[in-house]
């Protein structure tokens, strides 16, 4: 089995937990999208997901509908994001992030097969649920691709066992009930919900939604498996002042992010 | 067309055949199910539907009139049957979905309501419900048409709502959805969303096409009362669809009753720009549902173009795009031109002013009439009143009185002033 699983049991069994970063493709540019991610897997991120910029994003905050506006004003295309995914999947596991029109309108067996030629490792797919999914579950079955569905606060027992028994790769359990975004404390409710999803799932769980800082990242690694840090590196590359600044910004955040979920802060 | 009934959709998963369904982020999905259950039971439950039925009658005037419009019938040929939603309390067939929803709130629990706006009619009729109820209420309007429509941003502050200006995207209709989803999973626990069509994650589609049911059922029941029959088809316009799916659910079991939907044509369909989303849009999914929208190669959501605000809406309501799927209803563009023409034909052989929305199904009776022969008798939704309109219909028309030329941008051909009818 490929995907992210072998890179996560890896990293668990080391004593931490993975380090996830986000970025969106085409931000500020296509060919820069990639030198920052490349920054940041070099800082110490374990994971890669990229954001696969479009017009509707009902489950960001104003951070990332910032950047994926200039992406698309950019022009970057469906294709320009399996081209950032073929150039970073050599450095680290890589997921594309995505809303599911994208991925209808190219074609669910197109964009499985693409993604897997790219070398991407899977989706997430933060307003597809496994009970509309058929079409992908068995794209990626056939293409050998991890499959992250979110799990919030508000699931029930009967929500966590539908969505993790459908992921592969690891489980996204959104922080909070709200959009993405820095916050100033991460949800209480974080904790509780990586316990009841663990109660039904052996796969390793993921917090994501309001993570910002090395000591967010410090107190989110203590209960789940992997952290999810996306907004705040977006916010890096917002407030550079040039490329280089950017690429910069991006690697210090996420080195201390890293000595976060490394417990050596 | 398939054997299934359209009065047995959705299925329990929300779809009407490939359409509808749930594309929602999963922190909504329990609020959702909760909705829909809530919905069902009050549905089931006699005093909710009889507290619903009075409030309908005794505030909101309801049922509306069957009117038949004899001299507009003899311009355009035919016998045309208005149904009079524009006499409603708030001018417009929106009322009964909002008293509907509102009345669910409270029955839910909550305190605060939240609502989407384009031109600011739904946002209108959410702020009267809010404000009979006592509920809190906050309506989303993109910055754009907070502009254009500032006399309902005054309307829905006299009201007593908080009025948002959404500042993403296109600053308009779809952005203001996109950012009540927002506050909406922010605030789940307190807070309803009070969607003002017929599309959305199920159960809106249904939950807002049976609120909104009484259209039809009226208008059958006065035809029968009127002319001992059946009319031959039923007409309205579509943007999202709520006034049309709410006829249409009156005589869809019909089946010598043709059903027709009138888009938005916009600039004309050649152009591009236009909202006719089920003529010339593709399937996909947007604002929690798979149906037809305007969209591009890679599935980017494509702003939609109108002289109606109510009709400029990129996507449509699945149960609409299962319809035309299935050949039940037929859905055709009408142009802005054509619309207006129609708005200043009725308000000329009737005394009747239309919205501009609602003139898009005046439009299209001529080409219904050619189709089923000059005996043929039709329903047509008037859907709402064109008062807040009149500022558009001066400028396009060049009507005297007006102020200021021309506003910008607007590079149409104009159409010569309307001589006497």
């Amino acid at each position: 089995m490929s995907g992210v699983g072998p890179r996560l049991a890896e990293i668990a069994s080391s004593g931490r937990a993975a380090l996830v970063g986000y970025l969106p493709a085409g931000f500020p540019s296509v060919d820069e999208s990639v030198s920052l991610v490349s920054a940041m897997v070099d800082a110490g991120v374990d994971v890669v997901e990229i954001g696969l910029p479009y017009s509707d994003p009902v489950m960001d905050g104003a951070t990332i509908q910032d950047a994926v506006e200039v992406a698309l004003a950019g022009g970057t295309r469906t294709r320009h994001v399996l081209a950032v995914v073929e150039a970073v999947a050599g450095l680290a596991p890589t997921l594309v992030m995505t809303y599911w029109n994208p991925v209808e309108r190219y074609g669910v067996e197109r964009f499985a097969s693409d993604l897997s030629s790219a070398g991407g490792a899977g989706l997430i797919t933060p307003d597809l649920i496994p009970d509309e999914a058929p079409e992908w579950l068995a794209a990626s079955r056939r293409h050998d691709l991890d499959r992250v569905f979110l799990v919030a606060p508000s699931s029930t027992r009967e929500r966590l066992v539908t969505a993790t028994d459908a992921c592969r790769g690891f489980v996204y359990a959104t922080a909070v009930m709200g959009v993405t975004g820095a916050r100033g404390a991460v949800g209480a409710e974080a904790s509780g919900l990586v316990a009841r999803a663990k109660e039904v799932t052996d796969l390793p769980v993921g917090v994501g939604l309001g993570v910002s800082t090395g000591r967010q990242a410090a107190e989110v690694a203590g209960y789940a498996d992997a952290v999810i840090v996306g907004s705040a590196l977006v916010a890096a590359v917002q407030r550079a002042a040039d490329p280089a600044d950017a690429r910069h910004r991006v690697a210090a955040l996420a080195a201390e992010l890293a000595r976060g979920v490394r417990g050596e802060l | 067309m398939t054997n299934q009934r359209t009065t047995e959709l959705p299925d329990a998963s929300g779809h009407f055949g490939r359409f509808g369904g749930r594309f929602m982020p999963e922190a909504l999905i329990a609020p959702l199910d909760e909705l829909e259950r809530h919905w069902r039971q009050a549905m089931a439950d006699p005093a909710f539907v009889a507290e619903f039925q009075g409030l309908l009658s005794s505030y909101a005037g309801l049922p509306s009139l069957l009117y038949d419009a004899q001299r507009f019938s003899t311009a355009v040929g035919g016998r045309v049957l208005l149904k009079r939603e524009d006499l409603n309390h708030t001018g417009a067939h929106k009322i009964r979905n909002v008293l509907g929803q509102a009345l669910l709130t409270r029955r839910m629990g909550k305190q605060r309501v939240i609502a989407e706006t384009g031109a600011g009619q739904h946002g209108v009729a959410t702020a009267t419900a809010c404000a009979y109820f006592g509920l809190d209420c906050v309506v989303y309007m993109g910055e754009v048409d907070t502009e254009r429509q500032s006399l309902n941003v005054a309307r829905m502050q006299m009201l007593g709502a908080e009025v948002v200006p959404v500042t993403t995207g296109s600053r308009t209709l779809k952005d203001a959805i996109n950012e009540a989803l927002r506050d909406w999973v922010a605030n789940v626990d307190s807070t309803h969303y009070l969607l003002g069509t017929a599309a959305g994650a199920h159960p809106f589609p249904a939950m807002v096409r049976d609120f909104a049911r009484g259209i039809g059922d009226e208008a059958r029941e006065q035809c029968l009362a009127l002319l001992g029959r059946l009319p031959d088809a039923a007409l309205a316009c579509v943007g999202g669809g709520s006034n049309a799916i709410g006829l249409f659910a009156g005589f869809v079991d019909d089946a010598d009753v043709r059903l027709f939907g009138f888009e938005a044509g916009g600039d004309g369909f050649e152009t591009g720009r236009h909202a006719a989303t089920i003529s010339a849009g593709q399937v996909g999914v947007l604002h929690g549902t798979r149906s037809f929208l305007l969209q591009d190669d890679d599935g980017q959501t494509i702003e939609s173009h109108s002289i109606s605000a109510g009709l400029d809406y990129p996507g449509v309501g699945p149960e609409h795009a299962w319809l035309a799927d299935t050949g039940r209803a037929t859905y055709r563009p009408v142009s802005d031109a054509e619309a207006m023409e129609a708005m200043v034909l009725l308000a000329r052989t009737e005394g009747i002013v239309p919205a501009i929305e609602s003139s898009h199904a005046l439009a299209g009776v001529a080409s219904v009439v050619q189709e089923l022969g000059p005996d043929a008798v039709v329903v047509v939704c008037l859907s709402g009143r064109g008062d807040k309109d009149a500022d558009t219909a001066a400028r396009w028309f060049g009507f005297a009185g007006r102020a200021e030329p021309e506003p910008e941008g607007n590079t149409q051909q104009q159409p010569e002033q309307p001589g006497p009818l």
